[in-house]
């Protein structure tokens, strides 16, 4: 009997355990989608891309993929464009670009302004 | 009686054990990080040390990730850089050398972010070839120059090895991972994947969570 009872000690302890542990790896929900985001930005800043029409073409694309899922793209993803944008003279989609970023995230005011200042000139 | 004491032994006694396995040991001090409560992160471009000179934008292009999703703002990596360039600053040494106020007055934002890669490549043994990656970082307030956080984190494909000796399936699993690992032509790139998670995801003794993040002032 007493064997019984530390027996239903485990049962309890097992199910204390799995919850206890789910919550160390509970999948967080993701704050934005990312797509081709990061990859973009190594291909970017190595040098080696095809150059930023192409760089241009592909985040376009994924960002018709983030509206239709109703997403948010990561920090960064606006401006990105937008330096891209000024490479191949669209001074206009650079202005849009930067100032969505800045709807987006608000704490990148300061920085924006700043790039807006200069393109604005 | 028994059984109760049986009991009182028993589950208090295996939470405990599991328990630990989630939390680390030494608690870190976060009583400057949570004064300054910074919203938006500036991530320098690393400083590197070791022989690969992808290891800089390498790491640099993956660490956007792990700092927004733990609820930061991160200004956009790539522009930061070019903004940098036109100010006659191309080496990063140089660049983590620039006061935290004149860093606040162009960027606007709350830290930054100094990385170092220390390793990133890989090494070839007899029988074996390793990658590895490894860098600490070091987030500082740009308003008062202070230190908030500073960790290190380090990615290997060799870890698998090491940690589990999880019998065939587990040598299975080690075979398959290093094939990919290897095969890719930039292994390093993918390794810097790891480590910057490693580095500057939101954990205990690490980075905490930001404003954006649902866990914000929890932990």
């Amino acid at each position: 009997m007493t064997n019984n009872k530390c027996k239903q000690g485990i049962a309890v302890f097992s199910v204390l355990a799995s919850v206890l542990l789910v919550g160390c790896v509970a999948p967080q929900q993701r704050l934005y989608q990312w797509e081709g985001y990061q990859p973009q930005v190594y291909e970017y800043l190595k040098g080696q891309g095809n150059g930023p029409e192409a760089q241009i073409a592909v985040l376009e694309k994924d960002m018709q993929k983030i509206r239709a899922k109703g997403g948010t793209p990561p920090p960064g993803y606006h401006a990105h464009l937008g330096l891209l944008y000024s490479q191949i003279g669209k001074d206009d989609q650079v202005l849009q670009q930067l100032r969505t970023e800045k709807a987006l995230f608000p704490e990148s005011t300061a920085y924006m302004d700043f790039l807006l200042k200069k393109f604005e000139k | 009686m028994r059984l109760k004491t049986l009991l009182k032994l028993c589950v208090p006694l295996l939470v405990a054990i599991l328990a630990t396995g989630c939390v680390t040991s030494k608690p870190y001090d976060y009583t400057a990080f949570k004064q300054s409560r910074p919203r938006s992160i500036l991530v320098l471009p690393p400083v590197n040390s070791s022989p690969d000179v992808n290891a800089t934008y390498s790491m640099l292009s993956h660490v956007t990730y792990p700092l927004a999703e733990s609820g930061y703002y991160v200004l956009p990596v790539a522009l930061v850089d070019e903004t940098f360039r036109q100010n006659g600053l191309t080496n990063p040494g140089d660049i983590h050398a620039v006061v935290p106020a004149k860093l606040k007055e162009i960027f606007g934002a709350d830290a930054a972010l100094y990385i170092t890669v220390t390793k990133y490549g890989t090494t070839y043994m007899i029988i074996n070839s390793v990658v590895t990656v490894s860098a600490n970082a070091k987030l500082v307030d740009l308003k008062t120059g202070q230190l908030l956080w500073e960790g290190s984190a380090t990615a290997s494909s060799d870890e698998g090895n090491n940690n589990s000796s999880g019998g065939l399936v587990g040598m299975l699993v080690t075979a398959v991972i290093k094939q990919i690992a290897n095969s890719v032509t930039d292994a390093g790139h993918a390794m810097a994947g790891t480590t910057s998670q490693r580095l500057l995801s939101a954990r205990p003794n690490g980075m905490l969570h930001g404003p954006r993040s649902a866990q914000y002032g929890k932990d």
